[in-house]
């Protein structure tokens, strides 16, 4: 009765409306987050858009005063730029305010993001698009990501990793959908006369909006204390906490910046690579990989990187947190030191299973580390503290990149032939995953002073 | 006696919600799946 009168004054988007009533499946979460993560995960594909992008004006070829692939880059950084942003500072209201609230926050921006985005091509100004896709998006995309990732992790206590796991995995698989549907809207709204950029931005913000909407009607978090039907607590172990700690006391124990580091080691690896795959295979094994080849090795590759973050989070469920990081930094280290050897006795198949398996970990570090944090953190603000954390992500877009693309010039203005351009860059990747292998040896359980002080004091009435 | 609150989550609602995200997926999966073998075939 009290319930009731307490849901009755609140408004559908308030975290207490979205208490699920006896019946409902916690199978119905999954989805709820992959509408969401489908759709955000469109960030992948935004590549697509930049050729046409610079053909607005001169439709067939580039005009003088159409925009350049140079200034068209900042879009997507911005866009990960904002994510990282977003989901620091917004992830305490994010946790608080209960995930339809967030979603459906997601989605309006999302939305608005690619409406702005359709006024800035039709009056051809990158400034308004910068501020469409890149900060409003941006922003859906941090929200968005880390609202469906904490409440399934409430919903999934038996399953943590495989359940995140499976959102994530929606972030990646994003871009196989927003990739061809792209294209294919484009085709049909391009005539002799104009680039259909602008109707396919309105197009996808429509459908991304049903689609997050849906996602936002259909989620629920678990009453307080709800446990699944036959649950048991997993065996005593330091490194599974059964206590909270709040998000900003977080930010004061080591095991949050162990934990960014070794995403940031890990995240930077697969990005450098991932954006650079296509080139870097061609300039390897020339001759042996076709440049249609290499579109078929990037595809391959994103097929990993889905399949590598619902793989590798399920599989931490079985042997731990720690140890599938353990995992990535060995595996890392040795195939990145593989890489050069299989570029210097022409493997192409070598070269292909070293990157794929390189990629699915890149995927797996993403969706296993929510389910890291929960460990350490407890699932009170595990949202927000996941939101912190994602700052890593933001670093590792640039050092990525960086690595690859600079020390490669460096390389080829020194004279290094161009099939053995990337072999430092490589070994630099493998030191990079040691680094990650210390701090993972690091990570302690969280000393009891950050534990939130009434559920110290409750355990403490309780023994 | 069940719960007047209760809200059973039916089979079909299941299926709709899972049909609603994997068919799209699918479909991506299978797109980028075809895009990809052009690495083997030469």
């Amino acid at each position: 009765m009290v319930a009731q009168t307490q849901e009755a004054g609140t408004n559908w988007f308030s975290r207490a409306r979205t208490v699920a009533k006896p019946g409902y499946s916690r199978w119905m979460v999954p989805p709820a987050a992959l509408c969401v993560h489908l759709c955000i995960g469109q960030a992948y594909a935004y590549s697509v858009f930049n050729l046409p992008m610079t053909k607005l004006i001169g439709i067939t070829e580039s005009a003088p005063d159409d925009w350049k692939l140079t200034e068209l880059g900042w879009i997507f950084s911005l866009a990960i730029f904002f994510l990282g942003v977003s989901s620091a500072v917004f992830g305490r209201w994010v946790e608080e305010g209960g995930p339809r609230k967030a979603m459906f926050t997601a989605a309006c921006c999302w939305a608005a993001g690619f409406f702005i985005s359709a006024i800035g091509v039709s009056i051809h100004n990158l400034w308004v698009i910068y501020l469409g896709y890149g900060v409003l998006g941006g922003i859906a995309l941090g929200i968005g990501y880390i609202s469906p990732v904490s409440t399934l992790i409430k919903w999934f206590p038996d399953r943590p990793g495989m359940a995140t796991g499976m959102a994530i995995m929606g972030f990646g698989g994003g871009a196989f959908i927003a990739s061809p549907l792209s294209v294919w809207l484009m085709r049909k709204f391009t005539t002799d006369t104009h680039v259909g950029v602008m109707e396919t931005f309105i197009v996808l913000g429509v459908v991304y909006f049903i689609f997050m909407v849906v996602g936002s009607i259909i989620v629920r978090v678990p009453p307080a204390d709800w446990k699944p039907e036959g649950y048991v607590a997993p065996k005593e172990n330091k490194l599974i906490s059964k206590n909270d700690v709040f998000v900003y006391d977080a930010l004061k124990t080591p095991q949050f910046w162990l934990i960014w580091v070794i995403l940031c080691v890990n995240t930077t690896a697969g990005i450098g690579v991932l954006g650079q795959a296509s080139a870097m295979s061609q300039e390897m094994f020339p001759g042996l990989i076709t440049p249609i080849a290499a579109a078929g090795l990037v595809g391959l590759m994103s097929l990993f990187n889905m399949g590598g973050r619902f793989a590798w989070a399920t599989t931490s469920d079985f042997i731990g947190r720690k140890n599938t990081y353990f995992v990535f930094m060995v595996l890392g280290f040795i195939l990145y030191c593989l890489v050069p050897y299989t570029g210097s006795i022409g493997s192409v198949a070598g070269f292909v299973v070293c990157f794929c398996i390189i990629i699915s970990m890149y995927g797996g570090g993403f969706s296993t580390v929510p389910a890291y944090l929960r460990d350490m953190f407890g699932t009170r603000y595990v949202g927000a503290i996941h939101g912190l954390l994602l700052t890593a992500w933001s670093a590792a877009g640039i050092f990525g990149p960086v690595l690859v693309n600079y020390i490669r010039q460096y390389n080829i203005t020194h004279n290094v032939p161009k099939a053995q351009a990337y072999n430092t860059t490589m070994y630099i990747m493998a030191g990079l995953f040691v680094i990650g292998f210390i701090c993972n040896l690091a990570v302690r359980a969280v000393n009891e002073r950050h534990h939130m002080k009434a559920e110290r004091e409750a355990l403490a009435a309780a023994n | 006696m069940n719960d007047m609150n209760e809200k059973r989550t039916t089979p079909l609602q299941l299926i709709l919600a899972w049909g609603f995200v994997g068919i799209p997926l699918v479909w991506g999966v299978l797109q980028t799946l075809a895009n990809a073998m052009k690495l083997f075939i030469h």
